[in-house]
């Protein structure tokens, strides 16, 4: 029991040294990559850390719920509070009006709560005479991740120094007649980031919400945009930076859908879950606390060409105490007693939505 | 030495009987794949195949439309090829289209001019190679649907390239390596496009997702359809393969359906 202490503690210890000499926001992934944080802890886990730095991520709205702007105002959030430039790019005619809205993290007071909450959840999987070598990991991770990712406490806005600097750039794309405009913003702000080996000075981030909703008008310049996110694509991948695009799927004719999502490293999807659905509710345990559904179609492949395989793509998305973003693998509802989550998991999601490969 | 271990792709392609002439010569080969399955591991095997095989001629112009050089040279570093030496040796020609090239924005709006000018510039790079290599050139193309973003969605100028690097292989006995996507002309009444390139094309791979889901052991499956194979003795019958495939860093493995423990 002692060889186990030591030899997690030093594993943390490998961790801290490695990421140290980085900005805090940072961490160092698999072939040469570097990961920043979505914002959602439970999420940098899912995508094997972070969201790969010089990648682009696309999240495919659902069309009647905003479940996109969650992982939008956390990706967005944590950025500002890690001292991060951001680019806002919105059809609202209004962007810097969204800002009021980004969540907050936590103060170390309700951290503490909340980690003593996830404590006693997970204690309850393990034998009761681990948890105390358990919890003493969970600690240890969260020290030293604490600056990487923060919790973000939904019900309370972020303060406003964070944003109110010259750190924030909103555009508006209601009213601009082709993505030149944005393009141009967007080079001018990527171009502060180049990327030059090992030498993160700063990073930036890039959130552009609802690219091709109907209230902008370029919802019926389908080659312009697709140049456009090219294009982005290509900045990026030279420079310090990250970039989502939130798209309503529904509204791009099948063919151009498809080629939107060639064109992401990082593909998820959002999916609200009906009110009341009394299956699918006897279905899935913990039903009643799932806001939505989130699937994750790709992962970023830089630098390899070895997929990543997870073993559940679909994860309900919950709400903690109506506060915190939490992530979760989905459980069917104990018959047979076996806990396999993975074949619980694509169980559920065909009941849910389309994705799902085995039907039962 | 790593030509003697043969896989199933190599077999299906007929790379294993001999090695010159290099039996994809004058072919054209078309990878397809879809959003759930990348086929880019394929175009990095005959890649590496390629420039590591027994006849030093073989040249590699390589048109990135996707991805910079730094993601090519570290995935072919892990498969024992070093990208970067081969450049300076005068076998492999890269070709940064990701930034160069938006066509449509420098000639106007007609796209045909990038195009037009890419094609030269292929041309003078196998004009400028020494004469025993100019028949052993192989061109990739590692994305064509980004090629039509790049043409502003004018897919005939796509095609016209296609047909003018076509000639390439009819007259100077290139080969033509390309990637697409499928799932894009699925949906499309009348893929046109895709039907003119299919018309062009030899040698026909196909990556898809496992009908079953994705698995940690078995990545996808690859159908290998083969039009120009018969001419070699032995297995001539044997047009279409299909396989199981798991990607690794350092190499890819084939097996048939069920055969892996």
């Amino acid at each position: 029991m002692a060889a186990t202490k030591t030899r997690i503690s030093s594993f943390s210890r490998n961790i801290s040294a490695v990421s140290a000499p980085q900005l805090p926001g940072i961490k160092c992934g698999p072939n040469g990559t570097f990961f920043v944080s979505s914002g959602i802890p439970d999420l940098d886990k899912i995508l094997g850390g972070g969201f790969a730095l010089g990648s682009l991520v696309m999240i495919m709205e659902d069309a009647e719920a905003p479940h996109h702007m969650l992982l939008l105002r956390n990706f967005m959030s944590q950025g500002l509070v890690q001292n991060q430039p951001l680019l806002y790019a919105s059809p609202a005619k209004d962007p810097r009006g969204f800002l009021g809205t980004l969540p907050c993290p936590s103060s170390s007071k309700d951290e503490k709560s909340r980690n003593h909450d996830t404590e006693q959840e997970k204690g309850l999987r393990i034998a009761w005479q681990y948890k105390k070598y358990f919890s003493e990991n969970i600690d240890d991770h969260k020290d030293s991740k604490q600056e990487f990712c923060n919790d973000f406490d939904l019900r309370k806005p972020l303060e406003r120094h964070f944003y109110s600097g010259q750190r924030v750039d909103c555009v508006s794309i209601k009213d601009s007649p082709n993505p030149a405009t944005l393009h141009d913003r967007c080079a001018t702000f990527l171009a502060q980031f180049p990327r030059n080996d090992g030498n993160f000075s700063c990073m930036g981030r890039i959130a552009i919400q609802s690219l091709c909703a109907p209230q902008c008008e370029l919802s019926n310049m389908d080659w312009d945009i697709l140049s456009f996110i090219r294009s982005l694509k290509s900045m990026l991948r030279s420079a310090n930076a990250v970039a989502i695009i939130t798209f309503p799927p529904s509204l791009l004719s099948p063919s151009f859908c498809k080629r939107w999502q060639h064109m992401a490293d990082v593909l998820l999807s959002v999916k609200a879950i009906p009110d009341e659905d009394k299956e699918l509710g006897k279905l899935l345990t913990g039903y009643q606390d799932m806001v939505g559904f989130l699937n994750v179609h790709k992962i970023a492949r830089i630098n390899t060409q070895v997929p990543m395989i997870l073993e559940a793509t679909t994860f309900s998305i919950k709400l903690q105490k109506r506060r915190f973003i939490v992530l979760e693998c989905l459980n069917q509802a104990p018959i047979d007693g076996s806990s396999g989550t993975s074949y619980g998991t694509s169980g559920g999601c065909s009941g849910s939505s389309k994705s799902g490969a085995l039907d039962f | 030495m790593e030509n003697r271990a043969l896989n199933l792709l190599d077999e299906a392609l007929g790379l294993g009987y001999q090695t010159d002439p290099w039996p994809l010569r004058g072919k054209v080969v078309l990878i397809e794949d879809c959003v759930e399955t990348s086929g880019c591991f394929v175009l990095h095997q005959l890649l590496k195949r390629t420039l590591s095989s027994q006849s030093p001629n073989n040249t590699v112009i390589f048109l990135a439309f996707s991805h910079p050089l730094s993601h090519y040279d570290r995935i072919l570093r892990k498969l024992g090829c070093n990208l970067v030496a081969q450049r300076e040796n005068g076998r492999f020609f890269f070709f940064d289209m990701l930034k160069l090239l938006c066509p449509d924005e420098k000639e106007g709006r007609t796209g045909k001019g990038g195009f037009i000018s890419l094609y030269w510039k292929i041309q003078d790079t196998i004009c400028a190679l020494p004469e025993n290599n100019k028949n052993h050139v192989t061109i990739m193309i590692d994305d064509m649907s980004l090629m039509e973003v790049a043409a502003h969605g004018s897919s005939d100028h796509v095609l016209d390239f296609m047909h003018y690097c076509h000639t390439l292989t009819s007259e100077l006995g290139c080969s033509l390596i390309t990637l697409n996507h499928e799932d894009i002309y699925t949906s499309m009444e009348r893929p046109a496009f895709m039907l003119q390139i299919k018309y062009l094309v030899d040698v026909f791979i196909k990556a898809e997702p496992l009908a079953t889901g994705l698995a940690a052991d078995v990545h996808g499956q690859l159908t290998v359809l083969n039009w120009g194979f018969c001419n070699v003795k032995g297995s001539s019958n044997n047009k279409i393969t299909n396989f199981h495939f798991k990607v690794k860093e350092n190499s890819v493995e084939y097996f048939y359906p069920g055969t892996r423990t």
